[in-house]
């Protein structure tokens, strides 16, 4: 029977895909955010998998046996309903869906991207006094731009990172939405004009990991990439040295020019940068003389309930 | 000189002669192929003498069945349209690796991935969908047209005038370069200032008018006018999912026309809704697209979920299984449709109890359709299951359908979804329960109906080799998308650095290929069909043993549909009459009362095509004409009297008793 060889290819087909699909960067990442996400992935296919399959198998085995020329198959034209069965045909997906609501509501909390770390990998808290480095991420067009607040220091299109360190990123975007991604690292949030998301991870692995942008955001988005650098601690401190002595001054006339919209951007290392940028920039108030947005609306920002909003208040729907 | 300047700007506005991309190659090939594709048709029509016919017969036609074929026939060509978009996306993609830059610049790839989004679901899922509503219903519920015959035929312009704008997009000017949804601030006056968003929004607008309109109709048409005897719970499934279907359209559309407007506003009139600045907010957007945009995928799949418990009760020779429980579901999931739509950007950094919430009631929407699934499955059960065609798209959806469904709620638990979001993951999902839901039920469907429309039956050949070329091309063109979403790959890119993933492209391209092959296939036997028609000919109007109302009529149905209004007994009507021994009457004919046709329909279309034309290019003078000749076209429209005509009972009895001859002729 065709159908049935076919259906078999298919079906191995699928399995070998599935399979090879564990050796990718999503489901073996090397920070301990995504690996943790990649595990949820993981536990959540298996929960839908106990109703998906036999209604695959079902429906193949119905299929067949009560086909038209197989006339010793039982053939009941007139029944149509069952109590019973029609309370396991809701209880079993119900069943499903609670236990899968239920690890949905936990991880999600878990996993948000605002909350501080607790921990750097599995059976390893994050130790006492170790405060997380900042990273301030501004997506442009179409090329990144970080900012080091404590080291003082910028780079465009190259991120790094110490290992074992847990990192909070500050994200917000010159004009389009994008959406800062590193999937070695963590998921993905949204860059936003006026906006502040936030992300915390932390790298478990030194390595060389792709970013990029995974929300179209116009002709240069595909060039929009740039590499996250996991580094030891020493070499991460040899790197910022390095940048501060080979970087060039990021004033505001600088970053004016740097804001156009450019592609396939180098990576390029500013030493120091001129003060209160990045919060400028979120406030899109960089002109000399504008006004900035958390000066013009905080009579009505109060009340706001918007998560990603210029002043961080975030963290307030987080009582911790 | 200047005078004559501001002159030529008040009738152009935008439009010159840089506008043609005569610089285009692609363009310009696609442009004499489309130009001599269309002499010919019209050469031929010409020919052959039948533009008066079409004129009467279709174009100006109010009957629900021809507008029915109508917009299957948009949805077929509009199909050929973007598919045109997707398998040129499908060769940029296996070509664009490391120093090879594709044959695609950018501007062009971004239009073109824009236009087969925009097209598939507007231009080809909706028509099919409303379509079929039209066509059916009414036959089922023993109904001789909708409530608002003249609506339906203005809703079918609407929705063409729309495509039309799209498809002239293509030549004069470009289209959006957006992605398909146009989230600002991409969009935005200053990122965005070419005419192709405005395209983008004028051809939803006119297009969702059309919907709205047809949404209302229907609503009407299912609230009042089923056969006596038939009460809410022994209508059709097929109706049931179509009412739901349109309560959903009657919701939605108003939002997306309402968010459309704003964008408007804030591109012609520097207004600030969604801009970064001065307390504009694109997140705004996002949430009112989605709000429209998620109940629309149900819009989409529910009628298609009514098809498949059509096909699968009447191949199965049984009543459909647990048909209280199938109603119950459909509604559980109207309502829940309207309670997820948070789930398409968990990433924009709502808190954790937001996101839980959204995650958790689109989970809780896979309890009802499972349920669906399951009623399905154990309506095969214990019955005698005939593999026609329409039965083999049912068993490929079900099995297809599940897999989409498993990835969908896998990218509704948020922390997943973080790293899956945008990726070909999320393509691969959508396109698992669009083609394996939408398309492979709007081509059982057609199957199915096509002798009631036609009179004569499909070739069985060619639809079972479109089934497999369709089936095998879905998933060799999409199960590498899911495993190159686990790879990191996002969507919409031109242009990749790895060499690695190239194979999973080129595989995905023989994949489109195929499923190429299957629309060829579907062609040819419509063609083979058609010349074949005498041997494939259906005189009994019921082929297939069917068990709804639309099966009692003649295949073609006579204009009217029902001579004597049906009573209904049981929700398999027309299986409970037969069982009855049930005998048409041949006398008693009273005179018909039916609507006329009208030219209004596609007057006013066309004047609202003229007009989003102008809007789209700043033709402001020719914007303020078309706009008041819109409204005096309505107004003399009112003023039109002679609205209805009886057919007299000789004809009745004519048709009638032919009918019967014929029948009894097959039959004996």
């Amino acid at each position: 029977m065709s159908i049935h060889r076919t259906l078999r290819n298919i079906f191995f087909t699928a399995i070998i895909a599935l399979l090879s699909g564990c050796d990718t960067v999503v489901m073996s990442p090397s920070g301990d955010i995504a690996a943790q996400q990649a595990n949820l992935i993981v536990w959540a296919t298996i929960l839908m998998l106990i109703v998906v399959v036999p209604v695959i198998v079902l429906t193949l085995l119905f299929a067949w046996r009560y086909r038209s020329s197989n006339k010793d198959a039982t053939y009941t034209p007139n029944w149509d309903h069952s109590t019973s069965l029609e309370l396991v045909i809701w209880a079993a997906p119900l069943a499903i869906i609670i236990a899968l609501g239920a690890l949905t509501w936990v991880s999600t909390h878990q996993l948000d991207p605002y909350r501080p770390l607790d921990r750097i990998s599995k059976n390893k808290p994050v130790p006492e006094g170790v405060e997380p480095l900042v990273v301030e991420v501004v997506a442009m067009d179409w090329k990144w731009l970080f900012f080091y607040p404590e080291q003082g220091i910028a780079v465009v299109n190259q991120l790094a990172a110490p290992v074992d360190r847990p990192i909070k990123f500050k994200i917000t975007s010159t004009t389009m939405m994008n959406s800062f991604y590193i999937p070695a690292l963590a998921g993905q949030i949204y860059a936003m004009g006026g906006m502040e998301t936030q992300l915390n991870a932390v790298i478990n692995e030194v390595g060389s990991y792709d970013g990029f942008s995974a929300n179209y955001s116009g002709e240069g988005f595909s060039h929009m990439r740039f590499k996250f650098l996991g580094m030891t601690e020493a070499n991460f401190d040899d790197w910022v040295a390095n940048v501060k002595t080979n970087g060039d001054e990021l004033s505001r006339t600088v970053y004016k020019v740097l804001e156009k919209p450019s592609e396939k951007n180098p990576v390029h290392y500013y030493s120091s940068v001129a003060p209160e940028l990045y919060d400028a920039i979120l406030n899109r108030c960089v002109d000399e003389g504008s006004v900035c947005m958390k000066e013009w609306m905080s009579p009505h920002h109060k009340g706001h309930d918007s998560s990603a909003s210029p002043n961080d208040h975030h963290g307030g729907h987080h009582a911790q | 000189m200047s005078e004559q300047f501001e002159l030529s700007k008040l009738i152009f506005g935008r439009l010159s002669w840089d506008s043609i991309p005569l610089h285009d190659p692609i363009l310009l090939a696609t442009f004499i192929v489309v130009v001599i594709g269309g002499g010919a048709i019209v050469g031929a029509l010409t020919y052959y003498n039948v533009w008066g016919y079409l004129w009467r017969e279709w174009i100006t036609s109010i009957d629900h069945k021809r507008i029915g074929v109508m917009y299957m026939i948009l949805g077929i060509v509009m199909l050929l349209r973007g598919f045109a978009d997707a398998i040129m996306m499908r060769i940029h993609q296996a070509m664009a690796f490391g120093d090879a830059t594709g044959y695609l610049p950018p501007h062009h790839y971004d239009q073109i991935f824009t236009a087969h989004g925009v097209i598939m679901i507007f231009f080809v899922a909706m028509p099919f969908v409303v379509g079929l509503m039209n066509y059916i219903v009414p036959l089922q519920i023993g109904a001789r047209d909708v409530a608002f015959p003249f609506l339906n035929n203005l809703s079918f312009w609407m929705t063409a005038a729309g495509a039309g704008l799209v498809m002239a997009s293509l030549f004069i000017g470009e289209f959006a370069k957006s992605g398909w949804l146009a989230y600002p601030p991409l969009t935005g006056i200053l990122q965005s200032p070419g005419v192709g968003v405005d395209y983008y929004i004028w051809s939803l607008q006119i297009a969702g008018v059309g919907t709205l309109l047809s949404g209302i109709n229907f609503v009407v048409t299912i609230v009042k006018m089923r056969a006596p005897g038939m009460t809410m719970m022994k209508m059709p499934v097929f109706v049931w999912t179509a009412l739901c279907t349109n309560i959903l359209i009657v919701a939605a559309f108003p939002v997306l026309t309402a968010v459309m407007t704003l964008l408007s506003l804030d591109r012609y009139l520097g207004m600030n809704f969604f801009t970064n600045d001065l307390g504009g907010n694109a997140m705004m957007y996002v949430n009112l697209i989605w709000i429209w945009g998620h109940p629309e995928v149900y819009i989409l799949i529910l009628p298609i979920f009514g098809v498949f418990s059509e096909i699968v009760s009447t191949y199965s020779g049984k009543r459909l299984f647990g048909y209280s429980s199938m109603v119950y579901a459909t509604l559980v999931i109207t309502i829940l449709s309207y309670l997820v739509w948070l789930h398409h950007f968990f990433t924009m950094g709502s808190g954790a109890t937001v996101n839980s919430f959204f995650g958790i009631t689109t989970m809780i929407i896979s309890i009802p359709t499972g349920a669906k699934i399951f009623n399905w499955l154990f309506t095969m059960y214990r019955g005698r299951i005939v593999f026609d065609v329409p039965m083999l798209w049912t068993v490929g959806f079900m099995i297809t359908f599940v897999v989409g469904g498993m990835t969908g709620v896998l990218l509704a638990v948020p922390p997943a979804d973080f790293v899956l979001h945008n990726s070909l993951f999320l393509i691969a999902h959508f396109h698992n329960v669009i083609i394996g839901g939408v398309v492979f039920g709007t081509f059982a469907a057609i199957t199915y109906w096509y002798p009631k429309v036609t009179g004569y039956k499909l070739d069985p050949f060619w639809g079972k080799a479109s089934f497999w070329c369709w089936f095998i091309g879905f998933y060799l063109a999409f199960m590498p998308l899911y495993l190159l979403g686990f790879m990191g790959v996002t969507r919409r890119m031109s242009h990749f650095d790895d060499p690695s993933i190239q194979i999973w492209f080129q595989i995905a391209l023989g994949g489109a290929i195929l499923i190429g092959i299957g629309i060829a296939c579907f062609l040819i036997q419509l063609y083979v069909s058609y010349k074949k028609r005498d041997s494939l000919r259906d005189e009994t109007g019921d082929p297939w043993n069917g068990r709804t109302l639309e099966w009692s009529t003649s295949s073609p149905p006579p204009q009217y549909n029902f001579a004597f209004t049906p009573r209904v007994y049981d929700n398999d009507a027309w299986w409970q009459m037969k069982a009855n021994g049930f005998v048409r009457p041949s006398t008693g004919f009273m005179p018909i009362h039916m609507p006329k046709n009208t030219a209004a329909g596609i007057v006013v279309a066309g004047i609202s095509a003229v007009f989003g034309f102008a809007m789209i290019w700043h033709m402001w003078l020719l914007g303020g004409l078309s706009f008041a000749a819109l409204l005096i076209a309505i107004i003399v429209h009112t003023f039109n009297y002679k609205r209805d005509y009886y057919i007299p009972v000789e004809e009745v009895e004519k048709v009638e008793a032919e009918f019967e001859a014929k029948r009894n002729e097959v039959l004996a």
